[in-house]
């Protein structure tokens, strides 16, 4: 995405129109209704079916457990708070990661970063540009990694290691992105609802965080072994 | 024609299919012709399915219970 953007292919072709952050479904408004009504065994599924996506969100924003758990004690508060104000007009559990997000990005500005957290440094190629040949063609191609599927990469754990250190180590923005669409599974309108970053932005970032987590991948499995 | 490199570009845009209906034609073309080109959608392929088979994150059950009862104090 660094060095092509999509206007400069002859005849390019509009985009998709981005797809629109999915309101809340008749459950989430029943569970909501079961929530404000003081409805324990609700709260606890709700719980039970978030806080441990929403630790692992806090950890990708805050890369620490101590003070990512405070993060997501912070957010279910923010939940109970905001509860009589919520309008359906995103899922709850966007909603639910939305505040996460909120209270992760307070607690990084209060720590006085001065790098906004969705920054995108200047180009970053998906591969390095050495592989490739003057012409654009690969010199220095890929492994076929036939022999594994990705059953096999997440079952051993050295890769799941690898996978792990990798995205610990993204830059912020790519670490948050990753996490909340291939870890989590969220929509990429709802990731863009939850960050309050443009779509354009998310597509960037989450093509440079995934091009960098491959390339950890690559050198653990087809190059000297070391994540 | 796209260059092996564009395409390593396009590949993010390709599976959450973002390209254009022209860029999908050029994109399944090259991939056609060239194995390396493959071979690397195979790998990030890979890397996603992967990271979509994260272990979950556990939490004690006493944090459990501290939320709970947080909603109690709460519903009053």
């Amino acid at each position: 995405m660094s060095t092509v953007s999509s206007d400069s292919l002859p005849g390019a072709g509009l985009e998709q129109p981005a797809a629109r952050v999915r309101r809340a479904s008749a459950e989430d408004r029943a569970l909501v209704e079961r929530l404000l009504a003081g409805d324990e065994a609700a709260f606890a599924q709700v719980v039970d079916a978030h806080q441990g996506a929403l630790l692992r969100m806090a950890m990708a924003f805050v890369g620490n457990r101590a003070v990512a758990e405070e993060v997501v004690q912070e957010t279910w508060i923010g939940v109970l708070n905001g509860l009589s104000a919520f309008r359906g007009q995103a899922a709850l559990k966007t909603w639910i990661f939305r505040i996460l997000a909120n209270r992760a990005r307070s607690r990084w500005e209060r720590e006085a970063r001065t790098v906004p957290f969705s920054a995108l440094d200047t180009d970053e190629p998906a591969v390095d540009p050495e592989r490739f040949g003057a012409d654009g063609m690969w010199t220095a191609p890929p492994a076929r990694w036939d022999a594994d599927t990705p059953e096999r990469i997440a079952e051993r754990r050295e890769s799941m290691e690898c996978l792990a250190k990798a995205l610990e180590s993204l830059p912020p923005g790519q670490r948050a992105v990753v996490t909340l669409r291939d870890v989590e599974g969220l929509d990429s309108p709802d990731i863009c609802n939850v960050l309050g970053i443009s779509e354009t932005n998310q597509r960037v970032l989450l093509h440079r965080g995934r091009s960098r987590i491959r390339k950890a991948l690559e050198r653990l499995i087809s190059g000297d072994g070391e994540c | 024609m796209l260059t092996c490199r564009q395409l390593t570009e396009l590949v993010t845009d390709h599976l959450e299919g973002r390209l254009s209906l022209a860029q999908t034609v050029r994109f399944h073309m090259h991939l056609g012709m060239c194995r390396h080109c493959r071979a690397y959608l195979r790998q990030m392929k890979m890397t996603v399915r992967a990271l979509g088979r994260a272990p979950e994150v556990s939490f004690p059950p006493e944090v459990r219970e501290s939320l709970l009862k947080r909603f109690r104090d709460w519903a009053e």
